[in-house]
């Protein structure tokens, strides 16, 4: 009686993959029409070149490598959200790490595909491979991001197999493409070891790589020596933008998954604060990191660094730079510090700004210090155009469309992991509380 | 093994610009037309830097020509991922411009801002095509462009002189800008040789070289005014 039940309690968490209704169609015609004038814009500008940005010398960068960025920042939330926690065995996690991880594989292409975006010779991109330059940062960035994207799926394939193995024996739809992926999964004693031996592996793996990835990406900028990028802070400071940044997406995801198939049952409030706690960590972590950045920079007072530290503190670049100021910190900050207002409501609207803020950070660290070289120079003020920003809705939407499409594939809550949370972990947890303290378990 | 390099003596340039039309001309530098220019799109791969130093009342003003340094630890060649742009074993740094991708990064890396992009096809007026210099490729769109001291003049006085059967005489090689200054600022030579000009200007008390304090070892020296 009690197995029944509980089988048609998380029978809600196969509806999305077996149901579609006409919201998916619309949001889908939305979000494919959205791609193509994304495709329509970079046509135009591969046919024309670069020239219909509105990059020039000395701004040679702008969009396009701040949404690289901002997009790598963004794919933090998976792996490391998940594999912590996996680690830490917060049980919590359980119905939150598959909409985790699928976060960072998808938006990692987006990343990657900005920098393609960005190539004056597209066409010529395998040079990386037939002419590799090592010393080149960008072939850092080549490698830690293909070893990234390779590791985080399989870090979200692993755990996905047993749930595979589920759908194909529920008789649905699509059960030859589940026969493949679930690769003759029974659920045996043995199997279930392997398959945990596999995930804390890759848990602890991938937690290195994560944080490769995004120091990587910093060094970039750090690299070079121009003013205000040549710092060495710039790789943890990336780093944690880069949870923070990730946290949020995962929230407003979570959001949107909650709503839509209805799972308040399994994502429900305690998450929501779990997940708060976390964001509200990152951001005074960002904050220790902002702080000190731009301290070092006034204190040691060289005019080539103030030039740019003025821009961005009262220049042109002021509203960039206090907005993301009031993004990344005034906003979430109060949110964030209550309890009342940690709810899935208050996260949302926390993570909403974050990622506004977040986004402006990439901005405001890429552009100004390019705008201010050393040696005089016209100044020239580089305002996007609009195929830079259809490119950046483009690339958006693309995000959301396969994300949609990943749930209407595979369950978005990981339901062999609910089911053994459910089953297994109150005597585990019961066990290793005994482990932790003296006088318990005598009995 | 020759290790070219330029002085300009800024007591004698009268920053006329002969040197940047010279150059404009000699490399077939796109001309790109008013509006792209006034978006900072011009490409002049020596240029007349205003360069002005300390605050009223007591400013400096200087205008000096700024062709590529091609420093001895180029902050350019170390970023490019493909080897598009390197350090030759002359000292030259070199574009190969049918390699570049286009990533721009090492325009970004340059503390010289002395790289150049085609933001477009290049483009000259109908009447200009037939005064195009053959002995330079003509850039595609989407690649970084810079001053490559007339390399082509090196590989072309290297030919005449085996053909003569003699080795390479300093005057052999100019690059277009030393050859056009009206007025004698500009020298070009090698600098391994104690003996030649340049290397024996480059020495004097009045040398300096650009930003010499981020270690990038530029070869081009200024020789500087008024002393």
């Amino acid at each position: 009686m009690e197995e029944l039940n509980l089988k048609q309690e998380d029978e809600i968490l196969f509806r999305p993959v077996e149901r579609t209704g006409r919201a998916f169609y619309l949001t889908l015609t939305l979000l494919i029409t959205l791609i193509f004038w994304a495709i329509y814009a970079y046509q135009f500008q591969y046919q024309e070149g670069l020239g219909v940005t509105g990059l020039a010398r000395p701004i040679f960068w702008g969009v396009y490598i701040t949404n690289f960025v901002f997009f790598i920042g963004i794919s933090h939330a998976g792996t490391l959200i998940s594999a912590i926690l996996r680690l830490a065995k917060a049980e919590w996690r359980r119905s939150i790490t598959r909409s985790a991880e699928v976060i960072t594989v998808l938006v990692l292409f987006f990343g990657v595909g900005n920098i393609l975006m960005d190539l004056g010779r597209p066409d010529r991109m395998l040079n990386i491979i037939k002419y590799s330059q090592f010393q080149s940062p960008l072939l850092w960035d080549v490698s830690s991001i293909t070893i990234y994207l390779t590791a985080s799926s399989i870090y979200l394939y692993l755990p996905l197999i047993p749930d595979i193995a589920l759908l194909r024996d529920r008789n649905g739809k699509r059960r030859w493409f589940y026969r493949i992926l679930a690769l003759g999964w029974r659920g045996t004693e043995r199997q279930h070891r392997l398959l945990e031996k596999g995930i804390s592996f890759m848990a602890i793996l991938v937690i290195p790589i994560a944080v490769s990835v995004h120091t990587v990406v910093s060094f970039v900028f750090a690299m070079t020596i121009q003013p205000m990028w040549h710092s060495a802070i710039f790789g943890p400071y990336f780093v944690a933008g880069a949870i923070f940044s990730g946290i949020a997406a995962l929230i407003i995801a979570m959001n949107i998954i909650r709503k839509v198939y209805h799972l308040e049952e399994y994502l429900r409030p305690v998450h929501f604060n779990h997940l708060g706690v976390l964001l509200l960590v990152m951001t005074l972590l960002w904050f220790y990191f902002t702080f000190t950045e731009y301290l070092t920079t006034y204190y040691g007072g060289e005019p080539i660094h103030m030039r740019i530290f003025w821009m961005k503190f009262t220049g042109g670049f002021a509203p960039y730079f206090w907005g993301m100021f009031l993004f990344c910190f005034v906003i979430p900050l109060p949110i964030l510090s209550f309890k009342k207002t940690r709810t899935p409501l208050g996260t949302l609207i926390a993570s909403i700004s974050v990622i506004i803020g977040m986004w402006l950070e990439r901005y405001v660290i890429v552009v100004p210090t390019l705008t201010n070289p050393r040696l005089p120079n016209e100044m020239v003020i580089y305002f996007p155009t609009w195929i830079e920003w259809s490119m950046f809705a483009g690339c958006i939407s693309f995000f959301i469309l396969l994300y949609m499409i990943f749930t209407k594939l595979f369950p978005i809550v990981s339901i062999w992991e609910v089911r053994e949370g459910r089953e297994k972990s109150m005597a585990e947890v019961q066990e290793r509380i005994k482990t932790y303290l003296p006088g318990i378990g005598v009995e | 093994m020759h290790r070219w390099g330029m002085v300009i003596d800024l007591d004698k340039c009268t920053a006329c610009q002969a040197c940047v039309v010279a150059c404009l001309a000699e490399n077939n530098i796109a001309l790109i037309g008013p509006e792209e220019s006034a978006k900072g799109r011009t490409i002049h791969w020596i240029e007349l830097v205003p360069y002005i130093e300390g605050e009223y009342p007591h400013v400096k003003a200087r205008l000096i020509p700024r062709p590529c340094m091609h420093c001895d630890h180029p902050p350019c060649t170390k970023v490019c991922p493909v080897y598009a742009t390197y350090l030759n074993e002359e000292g030259i740094v070199t574009q190969i411009n049918y390699r570049c991708i286009g990533c721009r990064y090492c325009t970004t890396a340059c503390p010289y801002t002395v790289k150049y992009f085609n933001w477009y096809e290049p483009k000259w007026p109908e009447e200009m095509k037939g005064a195009l210099n053959r002995d330079v490729s003509i850039r595609t769109k989407g690649v970084v462009e810079k001053c490559t001291f007339c390399h082509h003049r090196l590989l072309q006085a290297r030919e005449k002189a085996k053909a003569e059967g003699r080795g390479l005489l300093p005057e052999d090689y100019v690059p277009a800008c030393v050859q056009a200054c009206p007025s004698g600022a500009m020298f070009f030579g090698d600098l391994n040789d104690p003996f030649s000009t340049v290397s024996k200007l480059s020495r004097e008390r009045r040398a300096f070289r650009l930003m010499e304090d981020l270690g990038t070892e530029p070869k081009v020296y200024y020789l500087s005014e008024g002393v």
